[in-house]
């Protein structure tokens, strides 16, 4: 077994070595390294080649057309594009935004960018298990709803979101859909002829594929227009201007067709590896289990141990790569707000732990995992005031606490 | 978080954890912090006729630097009189710990702790 274990699986992954093959072949002076606007020789012919097969093999795994996929930097690149592009374009028709609270922050800023600039934007509370109530949703419309802005797995606690029925409300009532699919893409069918998504955002490195890239799938028909935030040489049909970095697209596109051969076995996979980790867990006193087994994506265990603080058993498990939360996150001292929005208690927010696992995470790797977790939270427990608390029988909620104002 | 070795020291090898039976006249607890930011710490002192501090000990709920505080702070504080102990400032728990900037606030519930230790034991013993 190599240390430290890698169970950080939703903040990126490992790129597959076919698609660190592919990619090599597209840098060098022996490779494919032209630039695919490069009309007038064959060194970009070559290139704009490789990204249309790329291209393709993005649109297979959705089924979507090829011309519905543009190139972004990422999938935080694809939202902000998505939201502001959307917002921008049809402003004349209305200025109200309707997402959730626990979308993750390349959602959540750009909207509150937008309550700036004069748009009103509703934030859903998901019921507490963590699904966003369709009946709030329907009551929140109003005339000048122009875009619902719902994430399909959460980053955080891996609930899938009913993107079919809210894509019907939308549907119902002319109103654009956004997905941002970063969690679930290559990892749960998503079939783009059958839902009707008007735009959805993605990237490359959470499932095997090269950092920096990404895409937004755009609906043509019906045409979804966006006011590009990028402008440059008119790449991307005009709405996303830059060089094509054709290296991370082929890596991308190889990434994505790995996906798609791979998206039952994957799942069956992670379901049974996840499965088996809770298991291990749940006998632990006071543990709480802040995903949804039945409901939530394969690849994510969230879980709180009561009266054990997040970070100290972070440190404690310091052979295990996992975090507490979303990796754009890591670094604030607030609890968990995605955990919180779900009625979650603050202490238990703070004290919970983002299990996640991917496709070369081992069953002896999960073993090791169990049994240190229940070291360490022995130990943390033992040094804890508030266990001691909790075994004497003292209500925590009736203690009279000293804030500390910071 | 990128620590110091100190604070890792104190965090893997924590001095003074304990507890005190509180009802001992001699005892003064010290319970600080709140469950919902994160952060309690209960500090304990057993304190002598002429008001020297003969031990101490702690238990945190906390991140790795408000173990590390609590821990290191029990360590300074054994042998000290009260009034030594009460002069214990977060700035000098901070800078022994090397202490992050968003992790002042630990220093802060460790001074804290002291005092309200203290302020426990007096509070007990006035006659």
């Amino acid at each position: 077994m190599k240390f430290p274990i890698y169970l950080d699986y939703a903040a990126t992954t490992p790129v597959e070595h076919q698609v660190m093959d592919k990619m090599i072949q597209f840098l060098t002076l022996d490779g494919t390294f032209g630039n695919p606007a490069s009309r007038s020789h064959q060194f970009g012919w070559k290139a704009e080649e490789a990204v249309d097969i790329a291209r393709n093999q993005i649109a297979e795994l959705i089924n979507a057309d090829f011309r519905e996929i543009i190139f972004t930097s990422g999938a935080t690149e694809s939202n902000n594009l998505a939201i502001k592009g959307v917002a921008d374009f049809y402003k004349r028709k209305g200025n109200h935004i309707i997402t959730s609270k626990t979308e993750h922050k390349a959602v959540l800023d750009p909207c509150k960018y937008l309550e700036n600039k004069g748009f009103y934007v509703t934030y859903l509370t998901p019921l507490k298990n963590g699904i966003i109530d369709l009946e709030e949703l329907k009551a929140n419309i109003c005339q000048n709803t122009i875009l619902i802005s719902i994430m399909h797995v959460n980053n955080e606690t891996g609930v899938i979101q009913d993107i079919n029925s809210i894509s019907k409300i939308c549907t119902h009532h002319g109103i654009l859909f956004h997905v941002d699919a970063t969690q679930s893409i290559g990892k749960l069918h998503i079939n783009l002829k059958d839902t009707k998504i008007d735009l959805m955002s993605f990237s490359a490195h959470k499932i095997y594929g090269p950092k920096g890239i990404g895409g937004l799938y755009v609906r043509r028909k019906p045409r979804v227009r966006l006011s590009s935030q990028i402008h440059g040489g008119g790449h991307e049909r005009g709405i996303r201007s830059g060089t094509l970095p054709v290296h991370q697209i082929v890596g991308m596109g190889m990434a994505y067709h790995l996906a798609k051969n791979n998206i039952e076995s994957d799942y069956k996979y992670l379901t049974d590896l996840r499965n088996y980790l809770w298991n291990g867990l749940k006998n632990i006193e006071e543990i709480y289990l802040n995903s949804n087994l039945k409901n939530g994506a394969p690849h994510i265990l969230n879980v709180s141990f009561n009266y054990v603080e997040g970070e100290s058993l972070i440190m404690a498990l310091k052979n295990i790569a996992i975090s507490s939360g979303s990796a754009c996150t890591s670094a604030s001292l607030e609890a968990s707000y995605v955990l919180r929005a779900l009625g979650i208690k603050d202490e238990l927010a703070h004290s919970s732990i983002r299990f996640s696992i991917g496709r070369f995470t081992t069953k002896s790797e999960i073993d090791y995992t169990i049994k240190i977790v229940h070291i360490a939270v022995n130990r943390l427990r033992n040094l804890s005031p508030l266990w001691d608390m909790f075994k004497c029988g003292i209500d925590l909620d009736t203690v009279k606490w000293t804030h500390n104002s910071f | 978080m990128t620590y110091s070795k100190k604070v890792l020291d104190h965090y893997e090898n924590p001095r003074n954890v304990g507890s005190f039976s509180s009802s001992e006249s001699n005892i003064g607890s010290g319970l600080v912090g709140a469950p919902a930011c994160g952060d309690v710490m209960k500090l304990q002192i057993k304190v002598d006729d002429n008001e020297i501090i003969k031990d101490a000990c702690f238990k945190t709920y906390g991140c790795g630097s408000a173990i590390a505080s609590s821990s290191l702070v029990t360590e300074w504080i054994i042998g000290k009189s009260l009034l030594e102990a009460e002069n214990i400032k977060n700035t000098n728990i901070a800078e022994e710990l090397d202490l992050p900037p968003v992790k002042i606030h630990c220093s802060i519930l460790a001074e804290d702790a002291i005092k309200a230790a203290i302020t426990d034991y007096r509070n007990k013993n006035k006659s």
